[in-house]
């Protein structure tokens, strides 16, 4: 059977005892008059749960493990002078195998690949049986247990109870999970990445050029001709980071103010969902927009100026970005305005000053570490952004503060290096998880400084 | 001295002074609020901008053009064996037949000239003939008029964007498809009507033929997964750290977690869904369970955080009216506390779940941009999405692939937006102010 077909099965069988169970708990509670410890309907639950958790935790282990599993034996298929062979790779050989198994195999392979292959086949046959046979058989006898502990003295409230509570902390702990699970994919890579690139000519290197394959097999040392300067990529994304402020910042702002404080409620009811189209539109959109429009537009306006603006320019894909996080900043800045209190304007109000200088003077200082942590929280958005730079900024990775050229991000790069099929072990595979390090380094930290912001500078009004 | 002459004026003057300044203290009100409203209109202005571009150039791309000619739907010619099974009939010469009755139509001999109104017809036509035979047999031996689309240069060339003006060498249509194309006009055998192939096509190299209806399989499989996931485990985790979780420093940590993850870029999931899923469990590429695991990830604070909010609305004398008549912990929760906050997890839900059919940096982190044929049918088949697809389909260069694009965008933005019109509809109607 597939794993589908276990799980379906699986279902039914909890479900089959469910109803077993709660109408043999029904039948007792009329032969005993009503001296059951829980209700009826609890005595099937527990039998439910009872065959359903092991049988999935199992199926999920054997459905993900088992490839694991093919894996390291499959190794042992290969002699051990291919094995001691200097130029032997474990991660071709076990490549040479996958293809063999999944048919997808060009060209000749030698004989211990096909010998691998076919145990791999055989083993795959054996687990499905293996694995239908053991999960069925966990689910009926799971199932059994809870059929047999329907008497009136068990208290199956309580432990399904108790069983629902773990499997509610246990869900809070996927958050976490996937937070080790990003840092050590993350980390790990990077620090293989820092054994062939020394780090300073990662943080501080001028020239960002991971073109040139073949000639960096890891652990060869030809690292000769490939360079790992990221100095260009933060450049770059800074500038086009800085353009989407320039743009987003004021319009933002402006827009907040003036809808917190001079709109009428029907005038900001249709502009504030407006604006927050705006942050609903895919990004992979205003990448097109970005590329197909903006960029042509800014490249003829700067032609008719007489400037020089390439064809991706930074300046295209900041505007665009800009737009795009215009709706982070007004409706952040939106609400830490409204959240000012009412008094405070009054008595600005009854010393004379006008409505103007009633903002300025006493609503956005009031207001100031909202608004900055939401201008913190829109420069991570910026920088992490992708598909925009991906599809707007380009590629060339050229180290300049000039928003007409050319200029690529730590993103774009991510994005291009990891895309497609690729050798986990090549120092340019490596190098993108390097960036990621760095990026969501940058990010967290913009994200902490934002919450600290807000924390320490706050006015507590009430 | 200075002090008594500032402080202490006769409220003539004070009077006098302030008036002085209030033409200009007004000016500053008005230009301030002039500001505040130019700003709002350079936001709905890009907004505007945004829209009519897409619309512009997308609306066109749900018509192109096609050819309707008479076709002698000849059975040697088209099924050889004899049997009507798709092997036969894809050793048969579909194209033959179509070329043939465009030659007929319009009287070409010679083989430069068979070339270049051979040309004019989309390789889709051949394909589109054999189902046509293969779903209705009867029509074997008689002659029919079908509609066959257009190549996408033609198609190009029909709509303006290739000129006629143009010196021959340097358009992709020569002279005789020009000529050929203006005898079928004359004759109105083209016609410009609704693109099928947009809709039902899959993915493909030829603009003509090219459509969004493998991505679109792709998308629900992917979100089916997401929300599978990230609804039980999101809504979960929500009830367990607003109901039941202590106060303790482990309970904190697991909230810093969410607040942190909802700010780690979207491109950082594709990346642990490559190092982890691919990498470590060594699961296939590009198939859409991985997608919808990692978009799950993604969008789990998001349906956390919203979650939470709903449940910490529910006032506490619900809770304690449930408690008051005997119900236990559990019991107060799912018969009383979830019911009354299930609006709220809804919206936040499908809020999470538009953010994921709009995602596309992680996807193409694990491979998902592969070009893709045939259309996905489990979870565990290589796919793509809508989003996806459509990065793919804005790097292709011909023209066609711009109106294409920009169609499949505005399919994505309808989604997108009844999507968010739902949530605001399920806000308003079924949420209860307390």
């Amino acid at each position: 059977m597939t794993t589908i077909q276990i799980a379906a099965s699986i279902l039914f069988i909890g479900l089959i005892y469910f109803i077993i169970c709660q109408s043999s708990a029904r039948h007792l509670q009329v032969s005993i008059s009503g001296r059951l410890h829980s209700r009826t309907q609890y005595y099937g639950f527990f039998a439910a749960l009872m065959a359903w958790l092991p049988a999935y935790a199992l199926l999920i282990v054997m459905a993900v493990g088992d490839d694991i599993v093919f894996q390291s034996l499959s190794l042992n298929f290969i002699p051990d002078e291919v094995q001691t062979d200097p130029d032997f790779n474990e991660i071709i050989a076990q490549a040479q195998i996958k293809n063999l198994v999944s048919g997808t195999n060009f060209g000749k392979q030698p004989d211990w690949a096909h010998a691998a292959a076919d145990a791999w086949q055989r083993w795959i046959v054996t687990s499905a049986r293996l694995t239908t046979v053991v999960c069925l058989s966990l689910a009926l006898l799971g199932g059994f247990l809870g059929y047999y502990k329907v008497n009136p003295n068990f208290r199956s409230r309580n432990a399904v109870e108790g069983i629902v509570i773990s499997l509610l902390a246990a869900s809070s702990v996927i958050a976490i999970l996937t937070t080790i699970g990003i840092v050590f994919s993350v980390v790990f890579e990077s620090f293989r990445f820092f054994t062939l690139v020394p780090i300073s000519e990662f943080l501080f290197g001028l020239t960002w050029n991971p073109q040139f394959e073949g000639a960096e097999r890891a652990g060869s040392g030809q690292m000769g001709l490939s360079t790992y300067g990221s100095v260009p990529l933060f450049a770059g994304t800074m500038l086009v980071s800085i353009v989407a402020l320039t743009v987003a910042v004021p319009v933002g702002l402006f827009s907040a103010i003036y809808l917190s404080e001079y709109a009428s409620d029907r005038a900001r009811g249709v502009v504030k969902p407006l604006m927050e189209l705006l942050a609903g539109v895919p990004t992979v959109v205003y990448g097109f927009f970005a590329a197909l429009t903006v960029a042509p537009f800014v490249r003829s306006m700067g032609l008719s100026l007489g400037l020089d603006v390439a064809s991706e320019s930074a300046l295209a894909a900041g505007l665009v970005m800009g737009i795009m996080i215009i709706p982070f900043i007004s409706s952040l800045s939106d609400d830490v305005i409204r959240a000012v209190p009412q008094a405070l304007r009054e008595a600005s109000y009854a010393l004379g000053s006008t409505q103007n200088e009633t903002i300025r003077q006493v609503v956005l200082p009031a207001a100031l570490p909202g608004v900055v942590a939401s201008v913190l929280l829109a420069v991570s958005r910026a920088v992490g952004e992708t598909m925009i730079v991906v599809m707007a900024a380009g590629l060339a990775a050229n180290l300049s503060l000039n928003p007409l050229d050319a200029v690529t991000t730590v993103t774009a790069q991510i994005v291009t290096i990891l895309v497609g099929d690729q050798e986990f072990e090549s120092a340019k595979t490596l190098s993108a998880f390097a960036l990621a390090l760095t990026l969501i380094i940058i990010t967290l930290g913009l994200n902490f400084i934002a919450l600290h912001v807000v924390k320490k500078y706050r006015e507590q009004y009430e | 001295m200075n002090d008594t002459a500032k402080g202490l004026v006769s409220p003539k003057i004070a009077t006098e002074r302030v008036a002085a300044s209030m033409a200009k203290r007004k000016k500053r009100e008005r230009n301030f609020q002039r500001l505040g409203r130019s700003a709002i209109a350079v936001a709905l202005a890009f907004l505007i901008v945004l829209f009519v571009s897409i619309f512009a150039k997308g609306i066109p791309g749900f018509f192109q053009y096609y050819v309707e000619i008479g076709v002698e739907i000849d059975r040697e010619k088209l099924d050889p064996t004899g049997d009507l099974t798709l092997q036969s009939l894809y050793a048969g010469d579909a194209r033959g037949v179509i070329r043939s009755s465009l030659y007929a139509e319009l009287d070409v001999e010679g083989r430069s000239d068979k070339r270049a109104a051979g040309k004019l017809i989309s390789q889709g036509a051949e394909q589109r003939l054999r189902k046509l035979v293969y779903d209705d047999p009867s029509l074997m031996g008689t002659k029919q008029t079908l509609r066959f689309a257009l190549d996408d240069d033609v198609d190009s060339f029909l709509r303006g964007f290739i000129k006629r003006e143009t010196p021959e060498k340097d358009r992709r249509i020569n002279d005789k498809m020009i000529d050929y194309i203006d005898r079928l006009q004359a004759e109105g055998k083209i016609v410009y009507a609704f693109s099928d192939y947009l809709i039902f096509g899959s993915a493909s190299r030829n603009p003509e033929m090219a459509g969004i209806y493998g991505a679109f399989i792709g998308s629900i499989l992917t979100l089916t997964v997401c929300l599978l996931i990230a609804f039980p485990i999101g809504v979960a985790t929500a009830i367990y750290l607003e109901e039941i979780a202590p106060k303790n420093r482990i309970t904190e940590i697991i909230e810093i977690n969410i607040n942190n993850l909802a700010a780690v870029p979207s491109v950082v999931f594709g990346i642990l869904g490559l190092a982890v899923f691919i990498g470590i469990f060594g699961m296939p590429r590009s198939i859409p369970l991985i997608g919808g695991v990692v978009l799950a990830l993604m969008t789990l604070p998001t349906i956390i955080i919203s979650s939470r909010a709903a449940i910490r609305a529910v006032p506490p004398s619900v809770r304690e009216a449930a408690l008051g008549v005997g119900a236990s912990q559990m019991q107060t929760i799912f018969h009383h506390v979830i019911p009354l906050a299930m609006p709220g997890m809804l919206t936040g839900t499908i809020i999470g779940m538009a953010q994921a059919l709009g995602e596309t940096a992680p996807l193409l982190m694990i491979g998902m941009v592969a070009f893709i044929v045939d259309v996905p049918g489990s979870v565990t088949d290589p796919g793509t999405v809508l989003p996806v697809q459509i990065f793919m389909w804005a790097d292709f260069a011909e023209r066609m692939f711009v109106q294409k694009t920009s169609a499949a965008i505005i399919i994505l933005l309808a989604f997108l937006i009844t999507m968010n019109a739902a949530a605001i509809i399920i806000r308003k109607k079924l949420e209860r102010r307390w």
